[in-house]
């Protein structure tokens, strides 16, 4: 499937065109209400395998909105209903029917303040394999070790394994929280705001490593840093005010943006 | 400078009277308050230990004029307190789970709740009335049993509470952690939410031994009181609190001076257990 399949507000020609994308993740014609507030208008985006999108916008705008509807986090609360459709390959995940314990091991998330579990950082990562795998010790401290690597984490805590996750840097725990999410083995990954509470060190790492993640993985980042979705990020996606105003190739929507709104708030007139 | 402080100089002084005596008023209301804790446990602590020997811990309540010890009604409020526990804490978890993940936004979780407070400002000597009035009068003779029961109804709104409050306070962000990985909401509990509010759930149990250790109505109904040595649930069983009721009462001198001893010893195992819960706490809030 490739983009041409639909049509989203304003679409830069790049994307129209592009060839050898594989849709992943397809969003079409969704609304998302908190109660009577109707939070997101008609989005249309797709999510391409191996690339990472990124979502910008000022606050309140839906980004966030957007990306807890593509796990269904915000099944978790009373009151908040999407309509519309969300391909994850070929299964709606909006359906009533879709077991929401086996998307989010397909669909995982990072968050804006690093949440690690109250167990040693051994366990943080272990503990989401032994939900679907049972190995044997050595194979499983394998995946641990692994898992550590791949979060760039695995040299500054080897040592440590048995330490509380909780008493780790905040740059170590978010670091902590991207081992734990990719031992899951998800095809997608989510990352809400992961840098915002982080010093730039710490961010340089994530970034880096979100750069490293997206051969194997499809990858959504919803950011405030427009500095950073441009470093970061394949495609994004400009939305304000619950609608999705442009999306397109990255470089594309930091040079020469179709909308008028999209051009001020880059350049800073808003938001 | 001098225009500053010259302008300035009367409205402070005037506040820092103002300040001068509502420091004094509150440091007078804690004295007050205190002095009379102190003087509480002064004459516990002088009357108390002078009865105090291995004797206590290891003879029976004696009669009127003789020699004895407190054994029964130390191992009657351990038995008792200790059943309580052990129906209570399970019940009041369970509750409390329900209140703080399963039903937060439900109705029925505000109705138990407000229910829940209700008992939880329940003058015990109603639940020694009711236990009376289910279990006693139906089996027509006072029991352990029918005491541990009234404790534990005592024990259920306390541990109900401290779980909803402690659940209540692991932030949403570790439980939508949870959730991305695919935990299922039981597993998120049991290893993430419990795991997080370990420590408070605990004290919170605590706090219901030390108020039922104390609890001297709901057992006067229930468990009465036993002489002797008894390990029969189904009979009547000594307590602390009803023994010192009883003996304190009594005329006996030696009687008297064994109550200040029970006394004692009550005071001496709460404040341990408050110690104890106060320490876990302030161990989770480091953490």
């Amino acid at each position: 499937m490739t983009m041409a399949n639909f049509t989203v507000p304003t679409v830069t020609s790049t994307v129209t065109s592009a060839d050898g994308l594989t849709e992943k993740i397809s969003v079409r014609n969704l609304d998302f209400f908190y109660g009577d507030h109707r939070a997101l208008k008609t989005i249309n985006v797709a999510l391409y395998h191996g690339k990472v999108t990124a979502f910008i916008g000022p606050s309140g705008c839906g980004k966030s909105t957007l990306l807890r509807v593509l796990n269904r986090m915000y099944d978790l609360y009373p009151n908040q209903r999407a309509t519309g459709t969300v391909q994850l390959d070929h299964d709606n995940i909006l359906s009533p029917s879709q077991d929401l314990n086996l998307l989010r091991a397909k669909v995982g998330m990072v968050f804006q303040k690093p949440t690690p579990f109250p167990m040693t950082i051994y366990e943080n990562i272990a503990f989401g394999i032994r939900l679907y795998e049972k190995l044997p010790k050595s194979e499983l401290d394998g995946r641990v070790q692994h898992a550590l690597e791949r979060a760039a984490l695995w040299n500054e805590v080897k040592d440590k394994l048995g330490a509380n996750g909780q008493s780790l840097s905040g740059g170590q725990q978010q670091r902590l929280c991207i081992a734990r999410t990719v031992a899951v083995r998800p095809e997608v990954i989510l990352f809400d705001e992961p840098c915002s509470a982080l010093d730039p060190i710490s961010t340089a790492k994530i970034e880096e490593l979100i750069d490293e993640l997206k051969e194997d993985y499809t990858i959504a980042i919803v950011t405030h840093n427009m500095q950073q979705a441009a470093r970061v990020s394949d495609f994004t996606a400009f939305m304000y005010l619950g609608e999705l105003v442009e999306y397109g190739e990255t470089t594309k929507i930091f040079t020469a943006p179709n909308d008028r709104r999209t051009q001020d708030y880059i350049t800073g007139r808003f938001g | 400078m001098a225009l500053v402080s010259g302008a300035k100089s009367p409205l402070y002084a005037q506040r820092r009277r103002r300040n001068g005596i509502a420091m004094a008023l509150a440091y007078a209301a804690t004295a007050f308050g205190l002095t009379w804790l102190v003087l509480i446990l002064a004459v516990l602590l002088w009357n108390g230990f002078s009865g105090l020997s291995l004797r206590v811990f290891t003879e029976m309540t004696p009669p009127p004029g003789a020699a004895g010890g407190l054994l029964n009604p130390i191992l009657g409020s351990i038995v008792m307190t200790g059943i309580a526990v052990i129906i209570g804490t399970p019940l009041g978890i369970l509750a409390g789970t329900y209140m703080a993940e399963y039903g937060r936004y439900d109705k029925l979780s505000a109705v138990v709740r407000f229910i829940n407070d209700i008992l939880l400002s329940a003058p015990s000597i109603v639940i020694g009335l009711f236990i009376y009035e289910i279990m006693v009068a139906q089996m027509g003779h006072f029991s352990a049993w029918a005491g541990a029961i009234a404790l534990a109804v005592i024990v259920v709104p306390v541990v109900v509470r401290t779980t909803e409050d402690m659940l209540i306070l692991v932030p949403d962000t570790l439980r939508e952690a949870a959730a991305s990985i695919g935990l299922p909401r039981a597993l998120m509990i049991q290893k993430v939410a419990y795991r997080a509010a370990r420590a408070g759930m605990i004290t919170g149990v605590l706090l219901a031994v030390a108020r039922i250790s104390g609890e001297t109505a709901p057992l006067l109904f229930t468990a009465l009181n036993n002489q002797f040595w008894s390990t029969n649930m189904n009979a009547p069983m000594a307590s602390l609190p009803v023994v010192i009721f009883q003996f304190a009462l009594s005329p006996y001198k030696d009687w008297q001076e064994l109550a200040w001893t029970g006394a004692l010893i009550i005071t001496l195992s709460v404040l341990t257990l408050s110690i104890v819960a106060r320490a876990l706490a302030s161990q989770s809030k480091s953490q």
